[in-house]
């Protein structure tokens, strides 16, 4: 690749190098269906130029089958290549169990990066190559997106909820990071690297990166700091659910429905805590929207998660 | 009615400098008074398209400023000539005011006032006062994003996403939202007014089955313009009504969801884009029947596609929120229909390349306008396929691939549709001729200009280069330089026309009613037409396009 | 005797375009509060409880009374352009007034029931204070006051158009049965404004 000019994004995985294909492929298809529409209208502008004389006699007006021909064959052929996309697309929404879990924080005008032994970074991600990453984020202000043209992806990421992305990275290398969702001022400079090491070369990153307690473990403090044990401990008074083994656990609400305690559910159950009332409980859990941020919150998260059935936790 | 021509005045003669006139252009709309007020206050049909056409051009102009303002400071990677901020509300003037203050209203308020009662053979739309009031309420509108210039600008993108233009962004948001508001007005009021001449003004003989493909297609816009355009009303409505009165219900805190906004815009904002193409492919139309003295080939489905592409364009708003974080069964099901919805403007080109067969084909300036748009919408549109693939969209979304892909349908095709347009029926609306070399010239340096400005773009995006930056990795230089030198281009090449048009108004040979040959109405008529379009009521009794098509062999050659 | 602008050639051709402009215009009115209604329907699938529980909060029986009078009213207005349809001014007139009346009582009742949702300290106009029991019922109660404001805004319109029409009327300025569309037209937006009334009463009055 030269300096001067690169026309081709590097591939920094397997996955990249199967988008490029697909794009390869439907850029053929779509030049098979309008080369002939531009050779055509040259040779017909030329052939039939008024005034030249050339077999004008019986010119027709329609064809039906002709017509119904270029509206069904192009279609199918299409349809063809929408279910090689869809099925590139819906791999992306299956991460595979066990993956790397980091969690990502946007806020104007940077990103943070939390890795689960409590690493964390700004701007800067390292991951290790060849084992699938995911990535949990969250957003402080507005919407933003998590683009790395390397890997051909990117995720929104949305005030409110939580999103993922999930890759397995192949080539070691240092890969452009950028925002993808105008978010504001200073969006465009909103952006840093993903650095892909082997995974011994990760590893050594870990110990050498600092780190202030696991997620969990900083999760832990502040789930004593903010009073949340005061309600959710083995001595609290109030009736409140208890935590342990919660996580991906079903729960039945005040309402009939049942739904599963993922991060999602965590994070509302914080934030907006009467969206989702357990059934046989006290609609009383205030909000802790104006007391913790998202990095906070997903932390709380990470501690809940570390919460086994039948122990409160370390 | 006889055409006492005078001698059109000579160049050399500087004492000259009456404005000549023809009989014709005597007794035309354009002297059917000639105070200021009878201009501002016509309720003619063919003074307000001149009026909307005035209007927008002046808008085109201001939105042109803000893209050289953009394409400048891209040269360099570096923000070297505005602020940060500054580049963000440039690109958001540049883009809320060629969407709703030039491409909605260009074609259908300009050709489409001038030409719908003439195609159908009507004295004037159906509500003449309806329509005077559009084009009062859209220069309101217009006079409240100048203000909004003024005052600073707004820097949400045209898009207004929120949290951020609901709860974080400085500048005049609910201005902004208030002049996009009333413009809407414009539109659903046109829309109506158009809907209703269609269905009832039709001239005796003008069965449906009848009409000029333009008028199926204005009639196509119309809907859109009058089922969608309310819905962004009410969404910037509530933009601002969180802005000003803190009643937010896209508010995560409260519950509210940024996704919810999303899909309200996009459900007006991708019809929007219709309403942008649907007259332009209309144009064409009628520009390569002109050309090719031939009828339409396939009538039927042509017209059909132009009222499917308004039906389908209902359904695929959420190709444009692939990666927002709604659910994958949702793409799926938004990305088979963006293909579909595809297809009926692929019938379309097809279409016409096979009108062009067996036909008389001039290489006047509409014809050539209308193969640019032929070219540079095919490509626009097949990039469009390529963006409804969902695993090469997670990729190029947000870059400049879909900048690229938008502005090779809304310039390449939509902008030289019109210019397609202004140069077929200048003649018709003024009574004279212009100069077809130079029409030829700026037909060629528009589609050279275009493709070196917007071509390159596509490749920055597939590399990655998001959209909205005013600083960019060093790599991806050239290729900015390459396209803001294409943009110089296109910008001196959309300027000539108003020399040499606007000199025909003055010093063009008079055009007879029918200069191009062509069938349709509209010909039928004096140029520039009288006040009330036709002297007597055309009764039709033949197809459109009816020309002379060949059987046996004839004498023409 | 009927006069005919330009460009229609017949009464007949003329009538029949402004009744078609009319239904257009109302089904751009339609699609205007189906943004809201969209908007409501999230809510109600997203915070299901939350929602129930607020919408019990509210006027239920003013709620009623008020599509009481919008349906009455909605009935004088169809007995008004009967009347005008069959030339007799007067008594449409009187009827349109009437239904004008009831229009006020309504506005007046909204009112009411502004101030005393103002009282309880769930009326989230800008500078009031609020005690919402979740923040859902906050976007809730933000919906509801922006769909009924607007919808106010249409029935005030509404009540303006009647009542020009119920003077010209009984003055005997308005040509009728001549220009008789121009009072059926009026009542078609009158009745519109009734049905976005019959739609948003149970959305938020009666979410259960």
């Amino acid at each position: 690749m030269s300096d001067f000019v690169t026309l081709w994004p590097g591939q920094a995985s397997a996955y990249s190098g199967e988008v490029d294909l697909l794009i390869g492929a439907f850029t053929v298809l779509i030049l098979l269906l309008s080369a002939p529409v531009f050779i055509l209208i040259v040779v017909f502008a030329t052939k039939y130029r008024r005034g030249k004389p050339a077999n004008r006699r019986h010119a027709p007006n329609r064809n039906v089958w002709l017509e119904v021909s270029w509206t069904l064959v192009p279609f199918l052929l299409l349809i063809g290549f929408y279910i090689w996309s869809t099925d590139l697309f819906v791999r992306l929404y299956h991460p595979p169990a066990g993956a790397l879990e980091i969690d990502v924080v946007a806020k104007q005008w940077m990103w943070k990066f939390k890795h689960p032994e409590g690493q964390g970074e700004i701007d800067e991600l390292h991951v290790p190559s060849g084992e699938p990453v995911r990535l949990v984020m969250a957003s402080q202000d507005v919407v933003h997106s998590l683009f790395v043209p390397a890997l051909r992806l990117k995720q929104d990421v949305v005030p409110g909820r939580y999103t993922s992305m999930w890759f397995t990275a192949g080539k070691p290398g240092t890969y452009r990071l950028a925002c993808a969702e105008f978010c504001g001022t200073d969006h465009s400079v909103m952006g840093g690297s993903i650095v892909v090491m082997a995974p011994a070369d990760y590893a050594r990153w870990l110990e050498e990166a600092g780190t202030e307690g696991t997620l969990a473990a900083e999760g832990a403090a502040l789930f004593r700091s903010r009073g949340c044990s005061g309600c959710h401990g083995p001595s609290a008074t109030v009736h409140a659910p208890d935590l342990a083994g919660l996580y991906m656990r079903p729960v039945p609400l005040s309402d009939g429905t049942t739904v599963i305690a993922d991060a999602q559910y965590l994070r509302d159950s914080i934030l907006l805590p009467q969206a989702q009332i357990a059934a046989g409980y006290p609609a009383i859990m205030p909000t802790f929207a104006n007391v913790l941020d998202e990095e906070e919150v997903l932390k709380l998260v990470a501690y809940i998660k570390s919460l086994k059935g039948g122990e409160e936790g370390q | 009615m006889t055409d006492t021509a005078q001698e059109r005045p000579d160049p050399e003669n500087l004492a000259d400098t009456g404005l000549s006139e023809t009989g014709v252009e005597r007794v035309s709309y354009l002297r059917a008074g000639h105070t200021l007020k009878s201009w501002l206050l016509t309720t003619d049909h063919k003074r307000i398209a001149i009026l909307y056409m005035i209007a927008i051009t002046f808008f085109f102009f201001v939105g042109g400023v803000a893209a050289a303002l953009v394409r400048l400071d891209l040269l360099t990677p570096a923000g070297d000539l505005m602020s940060n901020e500054g580049y963000n509300r440039a690109f958001t003037l540049h883009g809320v005011v060629m969407v709703w203050f030039f491409l909605i209203p260009s074609i259908p308020n300009t050709f489409g006032n001038f030409l719908l009662p003439l195609m159908i053979g009507a004295r004037d739309l159906a509500f003449p006062r309806l329509n005077l009031l559009s084009w009062y309420i859209f220069m309101v509108a217009g006079v409240f994003t100048l203000l909004v210039l003024i005052l600073g600008g707004v820097d949400t993108g045209w898009t207004f996403y929120t949290p951020m233009s609901s709860m974080f962004a400085h500048g005049q948001v609910v201005l902004a939202a208030t002049a996009v508001f009333v413009a809407g007005f414009s539109s659903i009021l046109t829309g109506l007014n158009f809907i209703v001449t269609v269905h009832r003004l039709r001239c005796p003989g003008m069965t449906w089955g009848r009409l000029p493909l333009f008028v199926w297609s204005i009639y196509a816009t119309s809907l859109i313009l009058v089922l969608a355009t309310p819905v962004l009303s009410v969404t910037l409505a509530l933009i601002a009504a969180e802005r000003l009165f803190g009643l937010g219900v896209f508010d995560p805190a409260l519950g509210g969801d940024p996704l919810l906004y999303q899909h309200l815009f996009w459900f007006y904002s991708h019809p929007a884009v219709y309403i942008m193409v649907l007259p332009a492919l209309g144009v064409v139309s009628e520009l390569v029947a002109a050309a090719a003295r031939k009828p339409i080939f396939g009538y039927s489905f042509v017209a059909g596609s132009s009222m499917a592409i308004a039906v389908l364009g209902f359904f695929v708003w959420g190709h444009h929120m692939f990666v927002s974080g709604q659910s994958m069964y949702a793409s799926a099901v938004f990305s088979f229909l963006s293909i579909a919805v595809a297809i009926p403007s692929g019938i379309k080109v097809y279409n016409w390349t096979a009108t062009l067969y067996k036909g008389h084909i001039s290489l006047d300036p509409p014809f050539l306008f209308a193969m640019a748009f032929i070219g540079l919408f095919v490509v626009g549109g097949l990039t469009g396929l390529i963006l409804a693939m969902l695993a090469v969209d997670v990729h190029v979304h947000d870059t400049y691939f879909v900048v690229a892909h938008f502005h090779y349908i809304m310039v390449g095709g939509a902008v030289s549709a019109y210019f397609g347009a202004l140069h077929f029926w200048w003649p018709k609306m003024f009574g004279r001729n212009y100069s077809l070399v130079w029409g030829r010239i700026s037909a060629l340096f528009i589609f050279l200009g275009f493709n070196l400005t917007f071509f390159p773009q596509f490749l920055l995006g597939y590399l990655g280069m998001p959209r909205r930056y005013h600083v960019y990795p060093p790599e991806f230089q050239v290729l900015h330089v390459l396209s803001s030198a294409g943009a110089t281009i296109l910008g001196l090449a959309y300027a000539m026309p108003f020399v040499y048009l606007l000199h025909a108004l003055r010093y063009g040979s008079p055009a007879g009613p029918n200069p191009w040959g062509a069938t349709g109405l509209e010909w039928q008529t004096g140029s520039p037409p009288p006040k009330h379009n036709f002297e007597t009521p055309p009764v039709v009794t033949r197809p459109a396009y009816d020309y002379h098509i060949e059987m046996e062999r004839d004498d023409d050659g | 005797m009927a006069e005919v602008h330009e460009p229609f050639a017949t009464p007949g051709q003329q009538r029949e375009a402004a009744m078609m402009g009319m239904y257009i215009f109302l089904a751009s009115e339609m699609m205007l509060f189906s943004g809201l209604f969209l908007v409501a329907l999230y809510l109600r699938l997203t915070h299901p409880q939350e929602v129930v529980a607020a919408s019990r909060q509210m006027h239920v029986f003013l709620g009623a009374a008020n599509t009481a009078l919008l349906l009455s009213s909605s009935f004088l207005v169809a007995l008004a352009v009967e009347a005008a349809e069959g030339g007799r001014a007067r008594p449409a007139a009187r009827r349109l007034s009437a239904a004008v009346l009831l229009g006020f009582f309504f506005l007046a009742l909204k009112a009411v029931e502004y101030r005393m949702e103002y009282g309880e300290k769930i009326l989230p106009l800008p500078g009031a204070s609020t005690d919402f029991f979740a923040p859902a019922q906050h976007a809730f109660m933000n919906l509801y006051l922006i769909a009924t404001a607007l919808h106010a805004v249409h029935l005030t319109i509404g009540i303006g158009l009647l009542a020009v029409l119920a003077v010209r009327m009984q003055r005997g300025t308005l040509d009728l049965p001549a220009r008789r569309v121009v009072v059926t037209n009026a009542g078609l937006y009158w009745h519109l404004v009734d049905v976005i009334w019959i739609f948003l009463y149970p959305v938020f009055y009666l979410a259960r």
